[in-house]
């Protein structure tokens, strides 16, 4: 196994143990982009960079991968979702550098970006700013308003991400608004845009930020990642169901077989 | 007050260049020079009152001290969650302008009043809201905004001048004291004119004390208002603003808190559209029974 599959398996485990001791809901949201997460915050993120999870209901994952990188201690970690927690189930404001914002409430965190962004432009700064949108995010009225904004003013050193699992919270995205996501539609807006077919492989997502960041063009970036809602654990996958539900003891376990037999080679 | 928050502003924002001015495409005759004066620093976010405030809480994240204008519903109701959740949540140095607060922008109608903007936006964490009621105070309000470096709303309307030749820098102020008052008078923001005019035309300067409140939450009395309020026993708040979550809400709570009773507390407030007809600014304060003859026939009442 690779270094980037014992880095996957460890965090989903990790992930799966968290939200099963939990109780938590919002698993099948956190399995479509912990491998984003992953990507970003272990592989991309250098110090003085930016990222927000505009998708807050993955906070699990946000807080799995900030123990990865030390930013959240073992000790911290072990307060996540309890009482008297600063690490609730949506991110919470004050609580630790690496987490920059509250969210929660959805199309929040891509103007926060643009803000971010457009003041390292102001200071000089080139450092990087990485927002993780969701599906529903792209429902927002603001995420359209910053959309224009970014362009206008050429915030070429911000890069938002789709996970784009195509599930929102009450129907499939095609049955609610349709293809909010849609690349043609944000190439058009005026942002340069790849789309991987497949969100979860890290190399895809990795080599499609590397490209981003060795482009000279004045445009903000867009990477839509196609991802699976509940990927990896098969009751879970694609299903508006494990949007909500907590595992009961036999799920846990199946879940936990299926991702350690994924990550076995 | 626009007149006086751009020229303000502009001396401010010449000499500190962490003050950023965004607006949602409003400021038509009034803000040209401060835009040509900030320059890139100066940003119209275009009609876009939600992503600017969140714009703004990123920006402020980064160090800058950052306007947001608009009139004053737009910049409230339609983001209050940006601004709970990005700026008050955060204790990030926005600070929201509200223009035409209460029924300001009169015959434009509904849609342009702002009668429960105090109420909504008060209560927020980490805010205060500042209500100047005279066109000297715009200045005082903008200083003491940004040595606070918090989240700030400030509700503007016309420009008057101060006829009571009272300073009304404080949160409460004095504003005319009387040898043997009856009743007490407190007002905020826009009522402060006729309520000048009510005691000054119908003459009753030698029967009434009169204060201002210039800040939500308040924080407590001055030591005049409760020597007043002990005097006169009778109070009447005057607010261009729903009588839910304004001043008068929030005065006749911390007089009960402090144990401090009175016997008449009469609320003069907005009343929305009691008949469902629209006019000026004058024609909506006559209508809530805010118009000076109004002011002072409730005076008269408790004499």
């Amino acid at each position: 196994m690779n270094r980037i599959n014992q880095i996957q398996r460890k965090i989903k485990l990790q992930l799966l143990d968290l939200h099963y001791r939990s109780n938590a809901g919002h698993i099948g949201s956190t399995l479509s982009c912990i491998d984003i997460l992953i990507s970003v915050l272990l592989f991309q993120k250098q110090n003085g960079d930016t990222f927000i999870l505009s998708k807050g209901h993955a906070a699990l994952g946000l807080y799995c991968c900030l123990k990865e990188t030390g930013e959240i201690s073992d000790e911290q970690f072990k307060t996540i979702y309890c009482d008297n927690t600063i690490f609730p189930a949506h991110p919470a404001p004050g609580s630790i550098k690496g987490i920059p914002f509250a969210t929660g409430s959805l199309g929040h965190g891509f103007p926060l970006a643009a803000g971010v962004a457009k003041a390292n432009k102001f200071n000089k700064d080139d450092s990087w700013v990485y927002v993780l949108l969701s599906d529903g995010d792209t429902n927002e009225g603001t995420t359209w308003e910053t959309a224009h904004f970014a362009v206008k003013h050429m915030l070429n050193n911000l890069i938002v991400i789709i996970d784009k699992n195509k599930i929102q919270g009450f129907d499939y995205s095609h049955d609610v608004l349709s293809d909010t996501a849609r690349h043609e539609v944000w190439s058009l807006i005026g942002f340069d845009v790849a789309e991987i077919p497949d969100g979860h492989d890290i190399r895809q997502i990795n080599e499609a930020i590397k490209t981003f960041k060795e482009s000279t063009s004045s445009r903000p970036k867009l990477l839509i990642a196609n991802t699976i809602k509940g990927k990896g654990v098969s009751f879970m996958e694609n299903t508006i169901d494990w949007h909500y539900w907590p595992m009961n003891q036999a799920q846990y376990n199946q879940a936990r077989d299926e991702i350690k037999s994924q990550y076995n080679a | 007050m626009r007149r006086e928050l751009a020229s303000c502003l502009k001396t401010i924002a010449a000499a500190d260049k962490q003050i950023l001015f965004l607006t949602g495409d409003l400021g038509f005759n009034a803000l040209e020079e401060l835009r040509d004066s900030m320059k890139d620093r100066f940003i119209n976010m275009g009609v876009a009152e939600q992503s600017m405030i969140s714009v703004a809480a990123g920006l402020a994240s980064k160090g800058f001290q950052v306007f947001c204008y608009s009139i004053a519903p737009f910049v409230t109701y339609r983001c209050l969650e940006q601004i709970r959740n990005d700026v008050c949540f955060h204790n990030l140095p926005v600070y929201v302008i509200g223009n035409g607060g209460g029924y300001g922008y009169g015959i434009m109608g509904s849609s342009h009043h702002a009668l429960e903007d105090l109420s909504i936006v008060s209560g927020l964490p980490n805010m205060q809201c500042y209500i100047p009621a005279f066109e000297g105070d715009v200045r005082t309000c903008i200083r003491e905004i940004i040595e606070n470096r918090k989240p700030a709303y400030l509700r503007i309307g016309a420009s008057h001048p101060n006829n009571f030749n009272q300073t009304a820098n404080e949160t409460f102020n004095t504003m005319h004291t009387s040898q043997h008052p009856l009743v007490t008078v407190v007002g905020t923001g826009s009522v402060m004119q006729p309520i000048y005019q009510a005691i000054t035309d119908y003459q009753l300067n030698d029967r009434v004390d009169v204060f201002s409140i210039r800040k939500l939450p308040t924080n407590g009395f001055t030591p005049d208002f409760i020597e007043s309020v002990r005097k006169t026993k009778k109070i009447v708040v005057a607010e261009e603003h729903i009588s839910i979550g304004g001043i008068g809400q929030q005065l006749a709570l911390d007089l009960i808190s402090q144990g401090i009773s009175v016997d008449n507390f009469i609320s003069l407030h907005a009343k929305g559209y009691p008949e469902g007809r629209y006019g000026s600014q004058q024609f909506h304060l006559t209508q809530s029974g805010l118009d000076k003859d109004s002011i002072a026939k409730t005076i008269k009442s408790l004499l």
